[in-house]
């Protein structure tokens, strides 16, 4: 593995560094810029929100990221190694738009699937599931099966599954889009807390600004066709921050700088 | 269910009950009447009487229905009994008989049909009741119509006739099975389809296989057996096989499609995510694709349980031992002993439903997770 080898200067790298990053798919209709010109940093221990209107290209660039799409152009690394090699030391968990867990596997089973795949001992990986469903308040629902359980059941086990493999990066696409508004907020405050005692770095992909304001030290605003970075808006709320601090006027400043940069990226469309 | 909503049959059966009680059993001789039949006969048209208030007035009672399938089996049995004395001049009052026992049934399966599903054995004796009585009902008017109409036996035998035939043809069937279903059926079905899946695995692997083979596969499967048969004597000789050669070329193709398409099924979210674990081709083969691929590959298992026997038996024509299924319906086909036939159809019938069913509870065990059979 070629984490074990670089880890040593990836100690002191930006978890992700980026710059002048594109990608065109070649579709039928012809080539279609998803990404154009992309230069971001993201620091250690930071929590990064990508946010935009649909087609702008922030799944797309977790995806780079992920190294589950090839950028055609530009430069990046995470934990200062290739995405590729990043994602070959199993340096990062991703949890997708859908839970995406297996049927015929329980909840226990699902969260072990990537423990087994990385080869840990039996004990190690009970250790590690019954831990990581006990943080998502999924203790003793080891034995059921995910289609017993409600969809924001199924996607705290698929975030259960992410954190069982210990990543310094946590890359979440859309995790909360399919749930319903209560359940979100409940799931927002327990990822925050996560956060604050892990010191992960979190990269989170949502089309909801409060959901952006409230969880993120930097904002990412995007746009689409091509999909580029419009604003970069820097958080500076404290890491114990309760739903409350929604309400404040510096939470709705932020609020209104988002909204003022999509509408700004949107603008020449209408 | 709507509890007041009466059902017509128990109604028409009193008219039938009516009809058997008043007309004549034989054409020949119009005094001769159910009722004069001695206690068995009048003993019937009370017990029938019984069951029709019963159906009325407490439907979807256990009691009723007891009386029904007492009554309806009565009226049957006593409808075969009857037979041998009438044939040929059967009256009136024996097909309302037959009718009004034929409607008490169509009541009871109705009745039984709109009772809840239970859990347990309870549900499991219910589910298998109602096709039981089918068959049987089946059997029963087969009987009596060919009895009654004296159709020629090398047409159609009695039901009687076959079961006679199987009773005393035990051993002889008994070795038929053994050499066509424990010899050609089970090592074609296991070379078949263990062929077709490991090809499907390669050719998923493979691209150009996938390109090139699967075009060929498609040739081979449509290959007729008959022509083929002959030419696996030739290569494999007279016995068995040659007869499973004949089962493996006609088990491997559908297995190999249902394969390679169960192979692709995976969302692409689920591979993504094994993509992101840094599995590798096998991981991502043993922990994502075949559970994925399961469905499509027990749908060829299934297809395969029938086609197998087919195969075996109609490949048993040309040119076997002394011995088996297909060459014991050839020649005695030959003999005109039309009910030795029948009793190797019976057979065969037989034990392709217990295969297929066999392979389709092995499916709900490992399939349990699949949408058509969570619980």
């Amino acid at each position: 593995m070629t984490g074990e080898g670089t880890s040593g200067t990836a100690k002191e790298a930006p978890a992700i560094k980026i710059a002048g990053l594109s990608l065109v798919f070649n579709t039928n209709d012809g080539p279609v810029q998803a990404l154009s010109d992309i230069d971001l940093e993201v620091k250690r221990g930071e929590f990064v929100s990508f946010i935009g209107p649909s087609g702008c290209g922030k799944t797309t660039l977790l995806r780079v990221i992920a190294d589950l799409e090839q950028p055609t152009g530009g430069s990046i690394t995470v934990n200062g190694v290739s995405p590729e090699e990043a994602r070959l030391a199993r340096a990062y968990g991703y949890v997708f738009q859908a839970a995406a867990l297996y049927p015929w596997r329980t909840i226990a089973k699902n969260i072990a699937l990537p423990l087994e795949i990385m080869g840990l001992t039996r004990a190690e990986c009970d250790k590690r599931v019954a831990d990581n469903l006990a943080l998502v308040d999924l203790a003793g629902f080891e034995r059921k099966y995910p289609w017993q359980l409600s969809g924001g059941m199924q996607q705290r086990a698929s975030i259960a599954r992410a954190l069982a493999v210990e990543p310094e990066l946590l890359l979440m696409d859309e995790p909360f889009g399919a749930l319903d508004e209560i359940v979100r907020d409940h799931l927002n405050e327990k990822l925050l807390r996560l956060w604050d005692r892990t010191q992960k770095t979190v990269v989170f992909v949502t089309h909801s600004i409060p959901e952006a304001v409230f969880l993120s030290t930097k904002i990412v605003v995007m746009s689409p066709r091509p999909g580029r970075v419009t604003d970069v808006i820097e958080c500076g709320f404290p890491r114990h921050r309760t739903l409350d601090i929604r309400e404040t006027p510096e939470f709705l400043a932020i609020a209104a700088r988002v909204r003022a940069g999509l509408r700004a990226g949107h603008s020449y469309e209408d | 269910m709507n509890h007041s909503r009466g059902h017509i049959q128990p109604w028409i059966a009193l008219v039938g009950l009516i009809a058997l009680s008043a007309l004549p059993l034989d054409a020949a001789d119009p005094t001769r009447l159910l009722i004069r039949e001695g206690p068995v006969g009048w003993g019937l048209v009370a017990l029938m009487a019984a069951a029709i208030v019963a159906a009325i007035r407490a439907g979807r009672s256990l009691a009723a229905a007891i009386l029904l399938a007492l009554a309806a089996h009565g009226g049957a049995a006593m409808a075969i009994g009857l037979l041998p004395s009438l044939a040929g001049h059967t009256g009136s009052g024996f097909w309302a008989l037959v009718l009004t026992s034929w409607l008490l049934v169509w009541a009871l399966v109705t009745e039984l049909s709109e009772w809840p599903r239970r859990p347990g054995l309870p549900g499991l004796v219910l589910s298998l009741l109602i096709p039981f009585l089918f068959g049987i009902w089946l059997l029963i008017l087969w009987q009596i119509v060919v009895v009654v109409f004296q159709v020629p036996f090398v047409l159609i035998p009695p039901p009687s006739a076959i079961g006679a035939r199987i009773a005393t043809s035990l051993p002889i069937l008994a070795a038929d099975f053994r050499q066509t279903f424990f010899k050609s059926v089970v090592a074609g079905y296991a070379i078949g389809c263990g062929a077709g899946f490991l090809v499907a695995i390669l050719v998923d692997r493979v691209s150009f296989l996938k390109r090139g083979l699967l075009p060929i596969g498609n040739l081979v499967s449509a290959l007729p057996i008959v022509g083929i048969a002959p030419i696996m004597v030739m290569w494999f000789g007279f016995d068995w096989p040659s007869k499973a050669a004949v089962v493996v070329v006609s088990t491997f193709f559908p297995m190999l499609v249902n394969t390679v398409t169960g192979l692709s099924a995976s969302q692409p979210i689920s591979r993504d995510l094994m993509r992101t674990y840094a599995a590798t081709y096998w991981q991502t083969l043993f922990k994502l694709r075949l559970p994925e691929a399961m469905p499509f590959v027990f749908n060829a298992l299934k297809i395969n349980s029938t086609l197998a026997l087919i195969a075996a038996i109609v490949a048993e024509f040309f040119g076997t031992p002394i011995v088996g299924m297909g060459f014991r319906i050839s020649t005695e086909v030959g003999r005109m002993n039309i009910d030795m036939v029948w009793a190797e159809i019976a057979v065969a019938a037989l034990a392709g439903s217990a295969f297929y069913g066999v392979v389709a509870l092995a499916e709900r065990a490992a399939t349990f997770w699949h949408p058509s059979f969570r619980t």
